[in-house]
């Protein structure tokens, strides 16, 4: 062995000790992030306006877990029919035939162009439109029809309202995460022989999924907290519940405090689902593991896998 | 050999890309048991002409015919119908494919890349499945890294897979489309070993390749292309050894 360093030279850069970058504003961030966590905790504490006594007693009180309930089901029930309906946009989107792809583009156009406000009115007012729904041959035998009025309920009414208008934008973020998946994966499955169906939910939507599911949670953050336009047609989820309350205790900052309360509890929850979701989605795509077993599992599951 | 019924059967095969015809008229057989190797310039018409051969690209006019089938249609009256998709599907997986970028499955171990198609495809159980994949694997000398997923796989090692996973659906014909064009130098070769042990055991073959020595050393027969045209074939010590035309002497000159 020849160095091309004298001796004493070589052993000193063998052994050079690194001293790594300091950061001082760091923790002057710190400090001032401090500062302003106790100012405002102390604020929530001292003040008197925030009338923490009444937040507690409301914090459980019947009408409010009612109304809670009420979003929680509004928007279960409104986000599983936009999934699958905007499950359908997006594949019609995607169609080779020119007719879907236009009845799925003028859909989209219609509810996610006109405020959600009018459509609920306009789907709790639909007697007005359409006073009889009837199901038959056009200007033919009729085989069944019900009066508007009976099938309109508050409820029908918020729920038709949220999901066809929450379905337009599901249906395009579904689309984005389809066609970010790599066309080689369609052609190495057509190759393999396997049909539109395996293709579509062994294949494609696990890999479309990973590109979905964080802004489609986003959805479901925002259609949580949206539902609350149902008030306008009478119906009493939570925060039209507390409106309620202070309209007539005119209490009206700390029940605002206990419907943020809950709304934050649950958009917490939805959070953390999320985030796990994600965790599971991403199996195979890591750069190191080979991805928890329990992970897998879920994925699966998620998919239809055996 | 010329009397056998040829497996694979070109007559004719156009293919137009707007206004550019990638593929102008080409017949080509290849016989049982042979490895026909395509060379010819990037945009001769190659790998489009191996995407007829499974209706991956259907073809504007000329046949394709397969163990005695017409791919992708049905003959009546003189016209060619559009065979339903089911057929076509299965007509495909009899024929394997492996593609220049693998495109294995990314969310999928090596093991259930392999086996996903038998199982949903021919409706083989797990276990059968999980078996014969593993034995597959085996083959191509990747038995431990049957848990391993895709991503943490090195290129070579993603191809053998994809060979594999071509295997797993007993096919009487494998299609490569230019399988090492994207590994790195040092990894080409652990694939081409696995293609020449595929070619020794009497697999059909037709592999689109830059590999002169690949194609001198295992094809049957060799097959130069331009202009979506066969310029030429005939054995490897004929076409690569002895060209007859120009345009092939110039190709290999600039490859060799």
């Amino acid at each position: 062995m020849t160095s091309v360093l004298p001796k004493t030279r070589q052993d000193d850069e063998h052994s050079m000790v690194i001293v790594r970058r300091r950061h001082p504003w760091r923790w002057a961030g710190w400090v001032a992030a401090a500062v302003i966590v106790v100012s405002v905790a102390v604020s929530f504490l001292t003040n008197p306006n925030y009338q923490w006594g009444i937040v507690a007693g409301y914090l459980f009180d019947r009408r409010i877990l009612d109304g809670l309930l009420t979003t929680l089901k509004l928007t279960a029930v409104s986000m599983a029919i936009a999934t699958v309906l905007g499950l359908v946009l997006a594949t019609m989107r995607l169609s080779d035939s020119r007719l879907l792809r236009g009845m799925a583009g003028a859909y989209v156009w219609l509810f996610r162009g006109t405020p959600i406000l009018v459509q609920l009115i306009l789907w709790y007012n639909l007697a007005i439109l359409v006073p009889q729904v009837r199901l038959g041959v056009p200007s033919g035998p009729t085989l069944w029809s019900a009066e508007t009025n009976d099938l309109i309920t508050p409820w029908t009414a918020a729920i038709l309202g949220l999901a066809l208008n929450e379905a337009a934008y599901l249906g395009e973020i579904i689309r984005s995460g389809i066609i970010s998946v790599d066309k080689g994966q369609t052609e190495a499955a057509n190759a393999l022989g396997m049909s539109r169906l395996v293709t579509f939910r062994r294949i494609v939507l696990p890999q479309a999924l990973r590109v979905i599911v964080p802004p489609a949670s986003n959805e479901a953050i925002g259609l949580l907290k949206y539902s609350s336009v149902v008030s306008v047609i009478a119906l009493p989820e939570l925060l039209y519940s507390g409106q309620l309350i202070y309209g007539r205790t005119y209490e009206t900052i700390p029940i605002l405090l206990v419907v943020c309360i809950w709304y934050l509890v649950v958009v917490t929850a939805l959070t953390m689902l999320e985030s796990r979701l994600e965790r599971r989605l991403g199996v195979g795509f890591r750069p190191t593991g080979h991805g928890l077993s329990r992970d897998r599992r879920w994925a699966r599951w998620l998919t239809g896998n055996r | 050999m010329a009397d056998r019924q040829p497996l694979v059967r070109l007559r004719g095969i156009r293919k137009r890309f707007g206004s550019h015809e990638v593929l102008r008229g080409v017949d080509l057989d290849v016989q049982p048991g042979e490895v026909m190797c395509l060379i010819g310039a990037s945009g001769s018409g190659k790998s489009t002409l191996l995407r007829c051969v499974n209706h991956l690209e259907t073809p504007d006019s000329g046949r394709v015919v397969v163990d005695g089938d017409l791919v992708g249609y049905t003959e009546r009256d003189g016209k060619l119908y559009e065979l339903p998709e089911r057929q076509i599907r299965a007509q495909r997986a009899r024929i394997g494919m492996v593609f220049q970028h693998f495109h294995l499955f990314p969310h999928l171990t090596a093991l259930e890349n392999v086996r996903e198609a038998p199982m949903r495809v021919h409706r083989h159980s797990k276990a059968t499945a999980t078996a014969t994949a593993l034995d597959l694997l085996d083959r191509v000398g990747l038995a431990a890294k049957a848990d391993a997923y895709p991503r943490h796989l090195s290129g070579g090692q993603q191809q053998r897979v994809a060979i594999a996973r071509g295997l797993a659906m007993r096919p009487q014909l494998m299609l490569f489309d230019e399988p090492t064009s994207a590994l790195d130098p040092e990894l080409v070769g652990e694939v081409l070993d696995v293609m020449r042990d595929l070619a020794a055991q009497g697999m059909t073959m037709i592999v689109v390749t830059h590999e002169m020595g690949f194609a001198r050393e295992v094809a049957s027969q060799v097959a130069f292309m331009s202009d979506g045209q066969i310029v030429e074939r005939g054995t490897p010590a004929d076409v690569l050894g002895r060209p007859a035309h120009e345009r092939t002497r110039s190709f290999l000159s600039k490859v060799l």
